[in-house]
């Protein structure tokens, strides 16, 4: 758990000296001049250059002079004109002058610049790229002060949506082509292309008229892509942040602010378990922007649209700033000491005298580490309760058993950097697109050099872009598939290095964990846990788990107990069997839970009646950035900061710590530390007051010893598969990346670029519905009604839907999860 | 006085000329036979030797090129014909193949054969669909009469032939972008290395040649090294057709040995337009700088046109008398690359646009002193900087055409307008109406 830097490689490569403006500089083969140069700090001005995407040598803005041995004797050769050191790879005793030393490559730089600026047009005062542009620092450095250029500018019409967020000015493009190289070579949606020529050059969408959208059409406006496609892409707004002018940019961000008025912090961002690498961009506490921060060994130069523009949500008028009490009926604001004060109060009276009934916490997948080791604490020390978890989804005792034998404490597991290197991988019940966030980038990184294998009920259009080969499996049966996987598969398992990825939804399937564990055994490959949301790795390793003590001890095991008891000094920790979040929420609703602790909870993505058990329970506290629908219903609510306003840690997929410093400012408190003064009310010192006090106590508890953790659960996998009847199917279901999700609340521009919510089906499958244009999905909960798309491939006698997309709320609406039989009907 | 020495041409002049029993009966396609019963290392020896250099402007050795080919590893490699003749001036592959597409088909299979490609392509310019619909027909023919197809003439060789018909863009002829296009992607020209021979079609060993060299090839099979190195100068070997146009008495194709003067080839053609002197032209197409009579006598071999400043190219010869203003002339073949730049790289796509607006400007007499100046400094900033070498072109007759007519810039400037007549220059009915607006920037 302590790993923070990738394992070293040891590799030798072969290397080439070369002299670049007389100092000498030895580089791995293969690099280009202009990576070479940046070594020995010598920059040469580019624009279409661009390190993580391929040459390009459109720009010309880097020519230099260069000069290399040839013929027998190895005569120094200069080339007859200037090369463009993006292009040109090192070649040994090449000597290389670039616009510090040669009068021919600085006049050659000089005349690109004059040219890339005739047909650019001097709006910076009003550009949002102005104060950070490449080319406005270029041409102050190096342009003439005043243009010879005195005929007529190309125009355009501006600006050209290519979705609702993202905004392209064409008079401001120097046709680099960093925007569809990356649409292209990294995210794989071909969205924007080159149309026209010479100076009418333009980057330009393809039409939506001509190609078909296959069901993928965004919410907002939007274009196709080449194949057809709709522009819905995850990963647009890099394009933004790459376009060296103000050509590209967002509609969240536009004319909003000047980068120097910007105070930039850097960041985590909450959005998934990549723990990606940001930047937060704010003005006087507001926070104006995100981009994606250079981390090498985890998101690369990339983050996704989630990632970039799902901010706006922690600052939306629900916001909570001062504590909330209800009095006669009514939540009104109160002092901390009052809020404190009820909520103890309020929750012993819950859970002593006669009638007393339990307490229970629910975390919520999205809190930091330090969060969600004082919601256990507080659970365990305090109130006296196992009743603790932070998956606010569909969990499984099998998954618990898992996490915390193979996860919890195992520090750095399989890397993104492994991942990528993979020959082969293995996807069950994980879709890298929708749910791995730039998860997805690394798989893409490596197509055609990696086999990925979905065991899902169809190949989507993320896997699509992976080159991925399905192995079908209707939802819940993954465990046979994996039992029984095509020879082909497990050979490709069996080389060094492949990877068997499980998501969150493996907990949906019974015994998958098992079925994954028996195939690495029997194949050699390693497993990796990619669970969705930011908190989730952070909250095993805390152990806010009905079953999980902090780093991966079992609460059955008794040891464990006892060793966690003395370090935490109190005399034992209760030893019942605690109810994951499903169990606290009908024990609740069956009157036998008197107090409830929620913190980031979003009762929507419950299939329980969340409703019926925050009325059954006698007392509930509320931690929450925003007036929730669980806050509303709260006897106290306590308001806690969003992570761009405390301090903490993500620990992400790879169990790499992610640390995060305050980067606004203000009086919110973490949940941690509310939590630390909530117990004080009992007398306790919970320790959780500050980020480093809950590090020294995760530090000094370490990672759990074998005998301390968990066994495997047993579980038997569904023998076949489920044959529904007619008029009924096996939900399958899963979280687009782009959906109605709490903390992409108040955000339209990137709800726009979301996926449209349609019904899939098997070719069959739909045919049993007679001539149907859209399909209603019920259970005796109610129902939804979506546009049918019959999707290729897809296992008969199963319907697809997102699970909480525009029309589509699968856990309030439907009460139920992937596997369940819902009844659907066709409709015309 | 040299000699025109019809070879590709000899059969231009006949009835149907072509079709597959004229180019027969003249002795067609017997190359092929001789050729197939040849080693194929013999025969890309034999065009090495016979020192054939690329028709199509940049005169590298064919046989050479071939030679680049890495070792066969049993996949798949190419042969792409570049018939995407497009350059103002330029017309020699056209008319070949409008007249004697079976000499370039001939051509097409030996070469397959000598490099062992299976399936050639040969990319034409969009435009020329009389041409293309020539070729379609010659292919049919040679397919009908077994020089194309499976096992041909018995010796266990494949060749199929696709014609395939640009979108009508000049970057298609620059080989790299021809190869993009052609496998159905935007043409714009790639990244060197690797070159074609390594990667080209569909990422395959592939070798471009120009219409003429290839339709070279079976003369020289038949004829032998001999025949051909016996024409020419020491490094320009074998003959080539010679196109001249422009204020020309008989303008046309004139196939001669590389290394004649204009001189020679103008008494063939029966001099300048009657009453009027030769004042300047291109030797090699609109992309090579321009000549004037002082280079009347320069052999038209690759060595001595450059030793004298400019390219023997597509020895396309654009012949313009007295009457001709020169900025008018650079004027449009400027506008030409302006409207063909494929705009990937900066100082073609904006250098070209630039350049066209001072042009039009000097042109029409609202230019300045300094626009001359400008023009010279902007041909810098693009020729040697672009991705490749049509930006060159492009300054080619602008800096030649300053250099040698300069005071023609400045009496523009002066005058404030042309100085020349320009219905005078026609070779048609012709009256300066007002310039309409351009439709296509």
């Amino acid at each position: 758990m302590t790993a923070t830097a990738d394992k070293p490689a040891a590799e030798v490569v072969d290397t080439v000296t070369l002299t670049i403006d007389g100092t000498e500089v030895t580089v791995p083969k293969g690099t280009l001049i202009i990576r070479a140069a940046e070594q020995v700090g010598i920059e040469i001005p580019r624009f279409c250059d661009h390190p993580a995407l391929k040459p390009a040598g459109a720009c010309r803005q880097c020519l230099v002079d260069v000069a290399s041995p040839a013929g027998p004797e190895g005569k120094l050769r200069a080339f007859p004109k200037p090369q463009a050191s993006c292009t040109m790879t090192v070649t040994e005793g090449m000597v290389v002058n670039t616009q510090h030393t040669s009068e021919e490559a600085d006049r050659a730089q000089k005349g690109v610049m004059e040219l890339l600026l005739i047909n650019h047009p001097l709006d910076c005062p009003v550009c949002d790229k102005g104060g950070e542009c490449p080319l406005q620092n270029q041409a102050m450095s190096h342009g003439r002060p005043e243009s010879r250029f005195v005929d007529v500018k190309r125009v355009f019409e501006k600006p050209l949506a290519l979705s609702s967020e993202i905004l392209l000015d064409r008079e401001r493009c120097v046709l680099c082509q960093r925007c569809t190289r990356f649409s292209k070579e990294i995210a794989g949606d071909a969205f924007i292309d080159l149309q026209n020529r010479g100076a009418q050059q333009q980057i330009g969408t393809f039409d939506e008229d001509v190609l078909d959208f296959d069901g993928y059409r965004p919410v907002g406006a939007a274009t196709v892509d080449e194949a057809g496609k709709a522009f819905s892409s995850y990963y647009s707004g890099n394009t933004v942040q790459i376009c060296p002018v103000g050509a590209l940019t967002s509609a969240a961000y536009r004319f909003r602010s000047r980068p120097f008025d910007l105070v930039s912090s850097p960041s985590i961002s909450e959005h998934d378990s990549s723990g990606s690498a940001i930047r937060i961009d704010h003005r006087r506490g507001k926070i104006l922007r995100r981009l994606a921060e250079n981390d090498p060994v985890v998101n690369e130069d990339w983050i996704s649209d989630k990632d970039r523009f799902a901010f706006a949500w922690q600052n939306l008028s629900d916001r909570l700033t001062r504590p909330l009490v209800r009095k006669d009926g009514e939540l009104v604001e109160a002092s901390w000491p009052e809020a404190l004060a009820a909520a103890a109060a309020g929750i012993k009276a819950q859970t002593t005298g006669d009638d007393a009934r339990g307490a229970a916490v629910l975390a919520g997948g999205r809190v930091t580490l330090e969060d969600a080791y004082a919601y256990q604490k507080l659970a365990r020390v305090v109130l006296g309760t196992n009743d603790v978890d932070a998956r606010a989804r569909t969990a499984s005792d099998e998954e618990q058993a898992f996490l915390g034998a193979q996860v919890a404490g195992t520090g750095l597991g399989v890397t993104f950097g492994e991942l990528e290197k993979a020959p082969t991988v293995v996807l069950v019940g994980f879709e890298p697109e929708d749910e791995g966030g730039v998860v997805f980038l690394r798989l893409r990184k490596s197509l055609g050099r990696q086999q990925v294998v979905a065991v899902a009920p169809f190949l989507s259009r993320g896997s699509e872009k992976l080159g991925a080969t399905l192995v079908p499996a209707a939802p819940g049966r993954e465990a046979a598939v994996l039992a029984d996987l095509p020879a082909d598969v497990r050979e490709a398992l069996a080389q060094p290095g492949a990877v068997i990825v499980l998501g969150e939804r493996a907990a949906e399937a019974p015994g998958a964990f098992a079925a994954a564990q028996d195939l690495a055994s029997s194949t050699g490959a390693r497993v990796a846990w990619i669970p969705r949301r930011a908190g989730e790795r952070g909250a095993v390793e805390a152990g806010a788990l009905p079953g999980l003590l902090p780093g991966g001890r079992a609460v059955s095991v008794k040891a464990a107990r006892d060793a966690v008891a003395a370090a935490w000094g109190v005399d034992a920790l209760p030893s019942a069997k605690g109810r994951d979040t499903a169990g606290i929420v009908k024990a609740a609703a069956e009157g036998t839970i008197g107090a409830l602790v929620v913190g980031g909870v979003s009762a929507s993505d419950l299939t329980g009646d969340v409703a019926a058990a925050l009325e059954s329970a006698g007392f509930v506290v509320s931690l929450e950035v925003r007036r929730s629908e669980i806050a509303e219903a709260a006897d106290v609510v306590l308001p806690v900061a969003p992570p761009s306003e405390k301090p903490g840690t993500f620990v992400n997929w790879e169990g790499r710590l992610r640390a995060f410093a305050t980067a606004i400012r203000t009086d919110a408190m973490s949940d941690h530390r509310v939590l630390d003064l909530l117990a004080r009310e009992w007398g306790v010192e919970l320790g959780t007051g500050t980020v480093e006090a809950v590090n020294a106590e995760l530090a000094a508890l370490g990672a759990a010893e074998a005998a301390h953790r968990p066994a495997a659960a047993k579980v038997k996998a569904p023998a076949r598969n489920p044959r529904p009847k007619k008029g009924a199917a096996v939900l399958a279901t899963w979280h687009q990346l782009v959906d109605e999700g709490a903390l992409q609340d108040g955000e339209p521009y990137l709800a726009g670029t979301g996926r449209v919510a349609v019904a899939r089906m098997s070719a069959a499958t739909a045919a049993s519905l007679g001539d149907a244009v859209s399909v209603e999905v019920s259970t005796e909960a109610g129902a939804v009604e979506l546009p049918l798309v019959v999707t290729e491939g897809m296992v008969d006698g199963v319907v697809w839907v997102p699970v909480k997309s525009p029309g589509s709320w699968v856990a309030r609406d439907l009460r139920a999860a992937a596997g369940a039989v819902v009844s659907v009907k066709g409709a015309a | 006085m040299t000699d025109l020495v019809p070879v590709l041409s000899a059969t231009w002049g006949s009835e149907q000329s072509w079709s597959l029993d004229t180019y027969t009966d003249a002795g067609g396609y017997a190359p092929l036979k001789k050729a197939l019963g040849m080693e194929p290392g013999d025969l890309i020896q034999a065009v090495k030797d016979s020192g054939l250099r690329g028709r199509g402007g940049a005169g590298f050795p064919t046989g050479m090129k071939w030679g680049f080919l890495p070792p066969d590893d049993g996949g798949p490699r190419y042969l792409v014909v570049n018939a995407d003749e497009s350059e103002p001036g330029t017309c020699k592959d056209i008319p070949t193949m409008m007249s004697a597409p079976h000499a370039l088909i001939e051509g097409v299979i030996i070469t397959s054969f000598a490099i062992g490609c299976n399936h050639a392509f040969i990319y034409l310019r969009g435009e020329v669909v009389h041409v293309y619909r020539r070729l379609l027909q010659a292919v049919r023919e040679a397919y009908e009469a077994g020089h194309l197809g499976k096992d041909i003439h018995g010796s266990g060789f494949d060749l199929d032939v696709t014609v395939h018909a640009g979108a009508g863009a000049y970057i298609c002829g620059e080989e790299t972008a021809l190869l993009d296009s052609l496998e159905g992607r935007r043409g714009q020209p790639r990244l060197k290395p690797p070159f074609p021979a390594v990667a080209g079609l569909y990422a395959r060993p592939t070798v471009v040649n120009n219409v003429e060299s290839v339709a070279s090839v079976p003369a020289i099979v038949d004829k032998g090294v001999e025949w051909f190195t016996a024409m020419g100068t020491e490094r320009s070997k074998g003959m080539g057709l010679f196109s001249l146009s422009g204020h020309v008495t008989r303008p046309g194709q004139y196939e001669a040995p590389l290394g004649i003067t204009l001189r020679e080839l103008l008494e063939l053609a029966g001099g300048i337009r009657e009453g009027h002197e030769l004042k300047f032209w291109t030797p090699g197409g609109s992309s090579t700088p321009i000549f004037t009579q002082d280079h009347l006598d320069t052999p038209l071999d690759y060595e001595s046109v450059g030793a004298a400043g400019s390219m023997l190219g597509t020895r396309a010869l654009q012949l313009f008398d007295d009457t001709t203003c020169v900025v008018r002339a650079v004027t449009r073949w400027t506008e030409f690359y302006k409207h063909e730049s494929c705009g990937k790289c900066t100082p073609c796509r904006e250098g070209t646009y630039w350049l066209t607006q001072i042009l039009k400007r000097i042109e029409a007499g609202r230019g300045t002193e300094a626009d001359i100046q400008q023009l010279l400094d902007t041909c810098d900033s693009i020729a040697g900087r672009s991705f490749c070498a049509l930006g060159d072109g492009a300054t080619s007759s602008i800096i030649s055409s300053v250099k040698l007519f300069r005071e023609e810039y400045e009496a523009h400037v002066e005058q404030g307008g042309c100085p020349f007549d320009h219905s005078a220059a026609a070779l048609f009915d012709y009256s300066d109406t007002p310039a309409t607006e351009e439709a296509h920037a």
